[in-house]
């Protein structure tokens, strides 16, 4: 109480303030939170959080959590269980549902289970005896990893699969096997890919961008409206219009033919070409316009200043004026670099069955084979790895350097 | 004047019949012919769009002159790309690269020159120590105040030793006491360094303060190149007086040339005056006059004073050591007179008819301004 009542005055003008820009922001936040936040919080929790087992066969997947010598099959009263949740959801219909989620992790897990629940019999003085008898794959530790592993309500696997890992019965982490491994190359590919179509819209956008910042305003409009053209068509449109150029009787095969360049076609769409190109195209304007507004806002002055102090034009431009366009090449190398790793429709429509980047993956176990907690783990791991290089960028670059307009 | 006294005849830049324009339409320069002495501080002084920036960077190499050619101790320099011609230039912004220290800012024009790291080191500290800012080598330019950027500016512009320097309102964004203050400044390095300077302002005051000579520019051309004292007290036009300085202006028709270099003017409202002739087409043509305002005296007639004429006082404002009077006279209603602050003379009051008197020497019949008189 003893407050000085000019503080206190000052705080509550402070309040008022400070509850005002929330209100200004709150439906944003709102609209943000439910729309942005909690779907993508969820999918993340479906990458690590697995119940489709646990649903189906309550009893046996409990009895999981007291099975810890993993190279001997469990104790009877296990067997017992699984043969009576085989049982009760085979009668429901469900055994379908334990199939589907056994298989991501065992090989033909939906014939083991069938088989098994046709040859139960009704009952059985030895439940170990009689499931192995139904089906002799229970015999094996790892079939009951399997199950392990698949009894939730936590699991490691999905995230593991995203990176080509899968754990043994006795928990180890290993590789999966080569002719399984696809996860690894296809996060590979998808950054190598978003790397090229930065570095390519870093060359070709460089150059336009010091154009546009140099030209007399009424000569730069023109040339701005060009470098914006794309952004007011379709996105779809222009890569189908890539097809259109690209594809083996396009316009430039036809004009190479024509001109006596070459004799076949060249293949220039459905493989890594084509994704570059399009990807290139589509994303340039991102590389242009942060360029541009650290180049406009650039004086001429510094050029001629190193020029009058000795600098030839090379020397003036490379040690004097690239330096200043530092932050707009790190804004527009981190926005193009972003959203490339994140493409989907171009490379889905212009690339070849090997050059699918991880988009295409996340949209078919999202929307095609429905394994959503695979889908999550991908996407986490894309997060996870963006993360990580934009921390790096940071620390090398420094994200006060970046300027986006 | 200044304590170098250049040789007249040692000419270091230039420029012969130089014309410059950017659409092909406008003379920007318009037939520029200026000869730059070595050692000198020549102010390049007008308004805006006079033409004085063009012809700075046409020398300093921005700019290709369309017509003439500019010389550079004797030789031609059209082919001569800017970072050849080993002139050093000080910017109004500045100019200092962000991106550098102060030190790599002052140390560059020796790095793009070669010189190894140690010496280049120890020039910049020198040129630094020059411009009294030691202390601050690892700054950035950013942090500097804009008094402290432009003295980096200075330093790196003189550091690698260019015998000329050219400075573009380079105290144009800083405050007016800042600026006296590094116009000082200025004027002594050029003293103890004897480099050539060419510097572009518009603020005859600037000019006045630091030049050895002045060349004063409108519409392309030099309307008069001078000392700052010749400036004052003879300037040779119209445009000059008034640029230059406060000026009274009354307009008339020349009546009659006197012996000696002076002229009866006949004023529009009828009074006659004897003018110094300094820029008069002869008997019959329209003058324009050119009265100083301390060279005006209210109700002193002098012996010296033959020009006589009543006016009615308008305005009196007091500045201590002077008051400022405004009065209608002879048709004009902005004639100024400064009254030099005297303990037994009180001063007129608003609405007082009194008689302003001058000399005939401090009285300048100059070229009429175009068009205005023909109307009235």
């Amino acid at each position: 109480m003893s407050e000085n009542p000019l503080k206190a005055r000052l705080r509550r003008a402070e309040r008022m303030r400070q509850l005002k820009a929330f209100g200004l922001i709150a439906p944003l936040l709102g609209f943000l939170l439910i729309a942005f936040v909690a779907p993508i919080a969820s999918m993340m929790l479906r990458s690590v959080h697995d119940t489709e087992l646990r649903e189906v066969w309550p009893t046996v997947t409990q009895r999981m959590d007291d099975w810890t010598d993993r190279k001997a099959v469990p104790d009877e009263a296990t067997f017992a269980a699984l043969a009576a949740d085989i049982k009760s959801s085979f009668a429901d219909k469900t055994l379908a549902t334990a199939a589907r989620r056994l298989n991501y992790d065992m090989r033909n897990g939906r014939s083991l289970l069938f088989a098994t629940a046709r040859a139960l019999p009704p009952t059985a003085d030895n439940w170990t005896q009689a499931v192995i008898s139904a089906n002799d794959r229970w015999a094996d530790p790892e079939t009951w990893g399997a199950v392990k592993r698949a009894s939730g309500p936590f699991t490691s696997y999905f995230l593991l699969a995203a990176l080509d890992r899968n754990r043994t019965a006795g928990g180890k982490i290993i590789a999966q096997p080569p002719e399984e491994a696809l996860f690894v190359d296809v996060l590979k590919r998808t950054f190598v890919v978003g790397l090229g179509v930065t570095l390519l819209c870093l060359v070709l956008g460089y150059p336009v961008a010091y154009l546009l910042a140099t030209l007399p305003p009424d000569r730069g409009n023109l040339l701005m409206i060009l470098v914006l053209l794309p952004f007011w068509t379709s996105l779809l449109v222009r890569t189908a219009a890539w097809v259109v150029v690209l594809q083996e009787h396009g316009l430039i095969n036809n004009a190479l033919i024509w001109l006596g360049i070459i004799d076949q076609p060249v293949r220039l769409i459905y493989n890594q070409i084509g994704v570059y190109v399009a990807m290139t195209h589509i994303l340039l304007p991102f590389m242009i316009l942060p360029l541009y507004s650290v180049m406009k806002a650039i004086p001429p002055s510094y050029v001629r200043a190193a020029r009058s102090l000795g600098a030839p034009p090379v020397t003036a431009f490379v040690k004097v004026y690239m330096p200043q366009t530092l932050p707009g090449i790190g804004a527009g190398g981190l926005l193009v670099f972003i959203m490339a790793i994140g493409y989907y429709i171009t490379p889905a429509l212009v690339g070849g069955a090997g050059d699918q980047l991880i988009s295409y993956f996340i949209a078919y176990y999202t929307s095609s084979s429905v394994n959503w907690g695979l889908a999550s783990a991908l996407g986490a791991v894309l997060l996870t790895a963006t993360l990580v290089l934009y921390w790096i960028y940071n620390k090398l670059v420094g994200v006060d350097g970046v300027k986006l307009g | 004047m200044s304590e170098i006294s250049p040789q007249a005849d040692d000419v270091l830049v230039r420029f012969s019949g130089v014309r410059k324009t950017y659409d092909g339409e406008v003379l920007v320069v318009k037939d520029l012919n200026l000869e730059i002495r070595r050692g000198e501080f020549l102010t390049l002084l007008g308004p805006s769009g006079s033409g004085k920036t063009t012809s700075l960077m046409m020398l300093a190499g921005f700019e290709v002159p369309t017509e003439g050619e500019i010389t550079l101790d004797g030789r031609s320099i059209r082919a001569v790309p800017a970072h050849e011609r080993g002139i050093g230039m000080v910017f109004q912004n500045y100019a200092l690269f962000p991106h550098m220290t102060i030190e790599e800012n002052v140390a560059f024009p020796l790095m793009v020159r070669g010189l190894s790291r140690d010496a280049r080191s120890i020039k910049a500290k020198e040129a630094l120590a020059m411009v009294k800012l030691d202390g601050l080598a690892r700054r950035r330019p950013a942090q500097l105040s804009g008094g402290q950027q432009q003295r980096v500016a200075l330093a790196r512009a003189l550091v690698f030793e260019p015998q000329l320097v050219l400075m573009d309102e380079p105290l144009g964004a800083l405050d007016k006491q800042l600026r006296e203050h590094m116009q000082m400044e200025i004027k002594q390095i050029h003293k103890s360094l004897g480099v050539t300077v060419v510097y572009v302002t518009h603020d005859q005051t600037e000019a006045l303060t630091m030049s050895d000579r002045i060349a004063v520019f409108n519409d392309g051309v030099i309307q008069q190149l001078d000392t700052p004292n010749g400036l004052y007290e003879n300037p040779q036009n119209r445009f000059v007086a008034n640029f230059i300085g406060e000026n009274n202006t009354l307009d008339g028709v020349v009546e009659e040339i006197l012996p000696n270099g002076f002229c009866r003017v006949h004023l529009t409202d009828g009074h006659f005056v004897t003018a110094r002739a300094v820029n008069v087409a002869g008997v019959g043509a329209r003058t324009s006059l050119s009265m100083r305002p301390e060279k005006v005296h209210v109700e002193g007639l002098g012996p010296s004073h033959v020009n006589r004429l009543m006016g009615t006082v308008k305005e009196t404002v007091y500045h201590g050591d002077h008051t400022r009077i405004r009065l209608a006279v002879a048709g004009t209603l902005d004639f100024v007179v400064k009254m030099r602050f005297r303990p037994n003379r009180p001063c007129p009051t608003v609405g007082e008819r009194v008689a302003v008197a001058f000399a005939a020497e401090d009285c300048l019949a100059l070229d009429a301004a175009p068009g205005e008189s023909q109307e009235s």
